[in-house]
């Protein structure tokens, strides 16, 4: 089976990291958000896959070996046995996958939203940090010298 | 013409010729301009434009692993080099480009102290510096002026300064710290930072954009290429990018002669100069130097001691975080806010010599957040996921514990027999472990660190005793001192074997000190340049 385009994964592949990618993250009506599985995201994910490309097609490849069979077609109890099964794994694949995942998902502008934030880059906007309470260093500012004064030069 | 490698120039012959355009690199080039000499910096990466930085895009966060990655190894752009950092329990960061680390660095400014160059005598452990912080401390003092720090004066854990710039504000975090610190009776002081809180010497001032590390888009965070650079071009010195040097070459004399260097076309050149200086870090240098190896110099250039590549120091960094029941500031500033100096110098009493910096930090963006609490497990995958993510994001507090690393012989980088860079150029290979006394003051930074979370009313409190990349500084590779036998420059920062040859930037370390190293190793460089110029008369002698 040859690449699907220029993702650098299968269809096979691409159809069982989807799925996947639902299991990880899934809808969620309580905060309004789609899963990673959403056709966006996970268009988004497969997009900036970049240096993670190999890792995450390796964990793949242990995701379709604990399914024993095409994850894609597994029965929903036995697909999610075999993915926690893979995420519970330590490893650079892994981490990857991970990553791969979450860098797209809290990127996208619902989930943003849902967060309380604004769906943007910080700049050229920024944000208001308040200055907090400096009169808390006045309990600092009187403690004699700290620093050991080797060269007699202290005042 | 006994031990000679000089080629055929293919370039007009400079009075000095600089490896490495980074921290060291630009302070040296402008701390020699008033001299009238002939200067050139060959660098092997490219200008970083300001639209380039990840903050431009809603891929920000995730650029960070990528082009912006630390590591050179995942980063590997075209002008980056491989390191073999696999026998290491730390990694490797670095940048390749116009303003080198600077680009990629938190911003966090702190001095070396007093008693960081004394070491032996006051602890008994490794050894003295040649100079002082009162050597250092009018370049200290310029180079702030040069780069711009944000801090407050009457810290009564430094000797007096005066920051160029207010602090960056508490904030939430910074408050909340405080009141811990407070409680605990411990020290604490708004960090000097080297961001702009006003408008400062053409640049504008810090808007908050959260992300300082992977380079700041407002231009607001002093990286070398944005401060010392335009006004070192103006004044005269040329800089070169994506000119990858190969080698040191030397004359019958045993003398510098130049550099061999590949241009950006890929052709092979030699650049004559009468006096070489290398800024390279503390890995690019002493490659450079074992590189350059030849029949006068068979060890590597400048090896006499076979110190070349020995007592590397990397600055074991444990984080310490934990979560609180409201909003932080998250990736709302700067991403660092003070520091405690409480327990930086020596205490018997403790089990171990010298000491740390705590350092507070803020937190990161959604996107980091996410990830960092995936790799500490406190994320769960699945139908839980949601619910635990929004109990984590910007409710992080985050204590890092800057750990003085002292010199060992056995922690060192080599040339990897086999790795090579795009150029085939031999490439680092580091070997590094961390030693029991830094064990012990780790275990006694990670506690302290979870005592003040505590106090801040965190929970969840767990530390990474080492992380990825982090903070990856290089330092002690070839150190400074008197004696030809024991350090590879001497107090000034020239070469024992070779009269010519200087190193400036964070090799020449002799201890690494608790602290951010990006101060220290520009005011050691300004301190150099003047040496030199001091010295011109005389300079090879």
């Amino acid at each position: 089976m040859g690449d699907d385009g220029d993702s650098g994964l299968t269809a096979s592949e691409l159809r069982d990291f989807r799925r996947l990618a639902g299991i990880m993250v899934p809808a969620c009506a309580e905060y309004g958000v789609p899963g990673a599985d959403d056709a966006a995201i996970f268009a988004d994910i497969i997009r900036s896959l970049g240096r993670d490309r190999n890792d995450v097609r390796k964990a793949l490849e242990q995701l379709r070996g604990l399914a024993g069979e095409e994850f894609d077609t597994l029965e929903a109890s036995t697909a999610e046995a075999a993915a926690t099964a893979l995420l519970e794994r330590e490893g650079a694949e892994i981490m990857a996958l991970g990553r791969a995942v979450l860098q797209c998902y809290y990127r996208d502008d619902r989930v943003v939203r849902s967060l309380g934030l604004e769906p943007r880059a910080p700049f050229p906007k920024g944000h208001v940090l308040e200055q907090g309470d400096w009169s808390l260093l006045d309990a600092v500012r009187g403690r004699p010298r700290m620093w050991r004064d080797v060269e007699g030069r202290g005042s | 013409m006994a031990g000679a490698n000089t080629p055929r120039p293919t370039d007009d012959i400079v009075d000095v010729l600089i490896i490495g355009s980074g921290a060291s690199g630009a302070a040296v080039a402008w701390g020699l301009v008033e001299s009238r000499l002939k200067i050139l910096c060959l660098e092997q990466g490219d200008w970083v434009r300001s639209s380039d930085f990840p903050t431009h895009g809603r891929d920000w966060e995730a650029r960070r692993y990528a082009d912006f990655d630390i590591s050179p190894n995942r980063r590997a752009r075209d002008t980056d080099y491989p390191v073999n950092d696999n026998n290491s329990v730390m990694k490797v960061a670095n940048f390749n480009g116009v303003g080198g680390g600077t680009i990629l660095y938190t911003a966090h400014f702190p001095r070396m102290h007093p008693s960081d160059f004394r070491v032996r005598t006051l602890d008994g452990v490794a050894d003295n510096w040649p100079i002082d912080y009162w050597t250092l401390e009018p370049y200290f003092a310029e180079n702030d002026r040069m780069m711009g720090v944000a801090g407050l004066a009457g810290d009564p854990a430094y000797p007096a300064h005066e920051p160029t710039m207010p602090p960056v504000p508490l904030g939430r975090s910074g408050t909340r710290y405080a009141r811990a610190l407070n409680k605990l009776g411990w020290h604490w002081w708004p960090s000097d930072i080297s961001v702009a809180t006003t408008d400062y010497d053409g640049r504008a001032r810090c808007i908050n954009l959260g992300h300082c590390t992977p380079g700041c888009a407002q231009g607001a965070k002093a990286s070398v290429d944005i401060t010392y650079w335009p006004r070192a071009l103006r004044a005269g010195v040329e800089l070169r990018t994506r000119c990858r040097v190969r080698q040191i070459t030397t004359n019958e004399h045993g003398m510098a002669s130049g550099a061999t260097y590949y241009d950006p076309s890929g052709t092979e050149r030699f650049q004559p100069a009468e006096v070489v200086i290398l800024a390279a870090n503390g890995i690019g240098t002493p490659r450079l130097l074992l590189n350059s190896a030849s029949s006068r110099f068979p060890n590597g250039l400048a090896n006499s001691s076979g110190l070349v590549g020995k007592n590397l120091m990397l600055h074991p960094w444990p984080q310490v975080s934990g979560y609180v029941d409201e909003e932080m500031d998250g990736d709302r500033g700067p991403q660092t806010v003070m520091w405690s100096k409480e327990f930086y110098e020596t205490d018997p009493s403790r089990g171990f010599v010298r000491g740390y910096t705590l350092q507070f930090g803020r937190g990161t963006g959604p996107v980091n957040e996410a990830i960092t609490n995936l790799g500490t497990g406190r994320l769960p995958w699945g139908k839980h996921h949601h619910r635990a993510y929004r109990t984590l994001m910007y409710r992080r507090l985050l204590v890092g514990v800057a750990c003085e690393d002292l010199p060992e012989e056995h922690n060192r980088m080599t040339l990897d027999p086999v790795l090579k860079d795009s150029h085939g150029i031999p490439a680092a290979k580091i070997d590094y472990t961390i030693s029991e006394n830094t064990r012990r003051m780790m275990e006694h930074g990670i506690a302290r660190a979870t005592e003040i979370l505590t106090a801040a009313g965190a929970k969840k409190v767990f530390a990474s005793r080492t992380v990825l990349n982090s903070p990856g500084h290089l330092l002690g590779t070839a150190r400074m001192g008197t004696d030809p036998e024991r350090s590879v420059v001497n107090e000034w920062g020239r070469c024992h074997d070779v009269k010519n040859l200087f190193i400036v930037d964070g090799s020449i370390w002799v201890t690494s000190g608790g602290v951010n190293p990006t101060s220290t190793i520009q005011a050691l460089a300004l301190y150099i340049a003047d040496s030199i110029k001091q010295r011109l008369a005389t300079l090879f002698d």
